[in-house]
């Protein structure tokens, strides 16, 4: 895929990173402030911001494969974006809401916030760094690491 | 009269247009992504596709072909945000919460990100998009534990 890549391949995925982190700064979701007056129900805009988001992404993941069999860049089938069911996501959902609830920041945000302005924000990516770090050190130490499913490039 | 019954104002005190703008653009983000390249892209793959820069562990290396549009995409994200910065916002923002709730937080959303198969944007805004199941459980879950958690934290008398 690296090499015989469309040349607007990475001019796409830019153009489509300026306009989701545009959005993150409009929506006010890269302020931990507002994440944070959204889990305490002082604010409940949030829900806009993802029910919007999804609402937008579900009408093109719907749209978009009745229109073309393949992506123009890649020739890639359009597949919807589908995870097998396993404790993982329950009881990594639990961890990732606990950090959450915390810090009032994930990482899509987290990297808006930086371009919002907000230096401390550092803090919580390097956090996210040496945690992904340390999940990704401790799954390679477990013998049963192979039952891990191939990762997609998603 | 009318946004007070729907209690628009007590829930919303700061409006809902710039949080329903702000959304449809990142479902708009993500869908000239998907449209262009058929990848429903998620913004925390970026930590493991980018650690197999710095370490040679098959665990991260195997985001290796991803690595580099991951970083253009996360490059991406950081401009947006500016962008808005420089013209809507007026300038720098800094936030008032402690380094050590955005440290700690963060390494704990660096860990369940990667257990738990995704974000609030691979789960929360992809994957509900494609109505999967285990997004949809995923972010439900999150979304309650967080709840609780940032509940605590205040009734704990944390501020900021």
């Amino acid at each position: 895929m690296s090499s015989g890549r469309h040349p607007l391949f990475l001019p796409t995925v830019l153009v489509g990173g300026l306009i989701f982190g545009f959005g993150l700064g409009i929506s006010q979701m890269a302020r931990p402030e507002v994440v944070l007056d959204f889990l305490t129900f002082e604010d409940l805009g949030l829900l806009f911001v993802m029910g919007g988001g999804s609402v937008v992404a579900g009408l093109a993941f719907w749209f978009v494969p009745r229109l073309r069999d393949g992506a123009p860049l890649t020739g890639r089938r359009y597949e919807r974006r589908l995870k097998a069911f396993d404790r993982r996501v329950l009881v990594g959902g639990g961890i990732f809401g606990v950090g959450w609830g915390l810090a009032g920041i994930c990482p899509g945000a987290a990297y808006a916030s930086l371009g919002v302005g907000n230096w401390p924000i550092l803090y919580a990516i390097a956090g996210m760094f040496l945690g992904a770090y340390a999940q990704g050190v401790w799954r390679s130490k477990r013998a049963d690491d192979t039952a891990t499913p191939t990762p997609s490039d998603d | 009269m009318l946004s007070g019954l729907l209690g628009l104002e007590t829930f919303f005190p700061n409006g809902v247009s710039h949080y329903a703008i702000g959304g449809l653009l990142v479902g708009l983000g993500t869908a000239v992504i998907y449209y262009g390249t058929g990848i429903p892209a998620g913004a925390s793959t970026f930590l493991e596709s980018t650690l197999s820069y710095v370490s040679d562990r098959d665990r991260f290396q195997r985001y290796r072909a991803s690595r580099d549009w991951r970083v253009v995409f996360t490059v991406g994200i950081v401009l947006g945000a500016a962008v808005y910065a420089l013209t809507i916002q007026g300038g720098a923002w800094t936030t008032a919460v402690a380094p050590w709730r955005l440290f700690v937080g963060g390494t704990l959303v660096g860990v369940g990100t990667r257990v738990g198969k995704g974000c609030t944007s691979g789960h929360g805004i992809c994957g509900v998009g494609s109505v999967s199941r285990t997004s949809i459980v995923g972010v439900v879950t999150f979304m309650l534990v967080a709840i609780v958690t940032a509940n605590v934290v205040a009734a704990l008398g944390v501020t900021p």
